[in-house]
């Protein structure tokens, strides 16, 4: 009696290229170069709002107004913003594809995007239409600046 | 394994946390007492342990995620990807050696 035996192997196939991108290559890329850029943004980040003012009560609104009044912090923060929740988001949707299935991580991928669209739009708004004279601070050079407008 | 397992682990609870982090910091737009009243929930002894939980998870994920680029992009890489591990495991003593103390300190010495 001969019994079939399915082929040990079946070639794996993969739908044919629409175009030359490798997307899944260059979200590797980016997770090592974002990957070493928030390393400094995040360190510098902590350093800078945690350790250097000695108190954890400094962190209050006239704390961040005097730091955003200054356009290097401005550009700091948004490049940490960008940065730090796209590689975030492509490393949950990573989890999503490993541990996910069917119809759950459709709609786990699609909420993932929208979350991460919203939150990069709502926070660019806020880094770039702030206003560090909306409240007082006791930061003398910004005093002075607010006063002048 | 476990760096994998623990590189998973400390990523996903620090994206739940930039989530809360980036709409918390937007606060700053509305008002400032808005922005100070929700801060001022933070600063419990509470949440202060959780941000000691919050910098060793981010310490870890930095250093284990520069290993992995070590492995990534060097020859010799795979095959120091174990005393990589525990040269994270090191770095990563002596970051919280420094931080913990004196932030708890800060948290609960009545600032």
């Amino acid at each position: 009696m001969s019994t079939d035996i399915a082929a040990p192997r079946s070639p794996y196939t993969r739908e044919p290229k629409r175009n030359g991108v490798n997307l899944e290559k260059w979200g590797w890329v980016y997770m090592r170069v974002s990957g070493v850029l928030l390393v400094v943004l995040i360190f510098g980040h902590l350093f800078y709002n945690l350790i250097f003012p000695g108190k954890v009560s400094i962190l209050d609104w006239a704390f961040v107004a005097g730091k955003l009044a200054d356009p290097f912090w401005v550009v700091w923060d948004t490049l940490l913003l960008w940065l730090a929740l796209i590689h975030g988001a492509n490393g949950m949707r990573t989890l999503a594809n490993d541990y996910a299935h069917g119809r759950f991580r459709s709609v786990l991928l699609w909420a993932l995007g929208a979350t991460t669209v919203v939150l990069i739009v709502l926070g660019t708004l806020v880094l770039t239409t702030f206003d560090p004279c909306l409240g007082e601070t006791n930061n003398a050079e910004l005093i002075a600046s607010c006063a002048a407008q | 394994m476990w760096s994998w397992v623990l590189h998973r682990i400390t990523g996903t609870a620090i994206f739940f946390f930039l989530l809360v982090h980036i709409l918390d910091t937007a606060l700053i737009r509305i008002s400032p007492e808005a922005y100070d009243a929700v801060i001022g929930t933070y600063k419990t002894p509470i949440m202060g342990v959780g941000e000691v939980a919050l910098v060793a998870a981010v310490g870890l994920h930095a250093l284990n995620g520069l290993r992995i680029i070590f492995i990534d992009m060097f020859s010799w890489g795979p095959r120091a990807q174990k005393v990589m591990f525990w040269v994270a495991i090191g770095l990563w003593i002596v970051l919280l050696l420094g931080f913990v103390p004196r932030h708890l300190m800060v948290v609960f010495g009545g600032h």
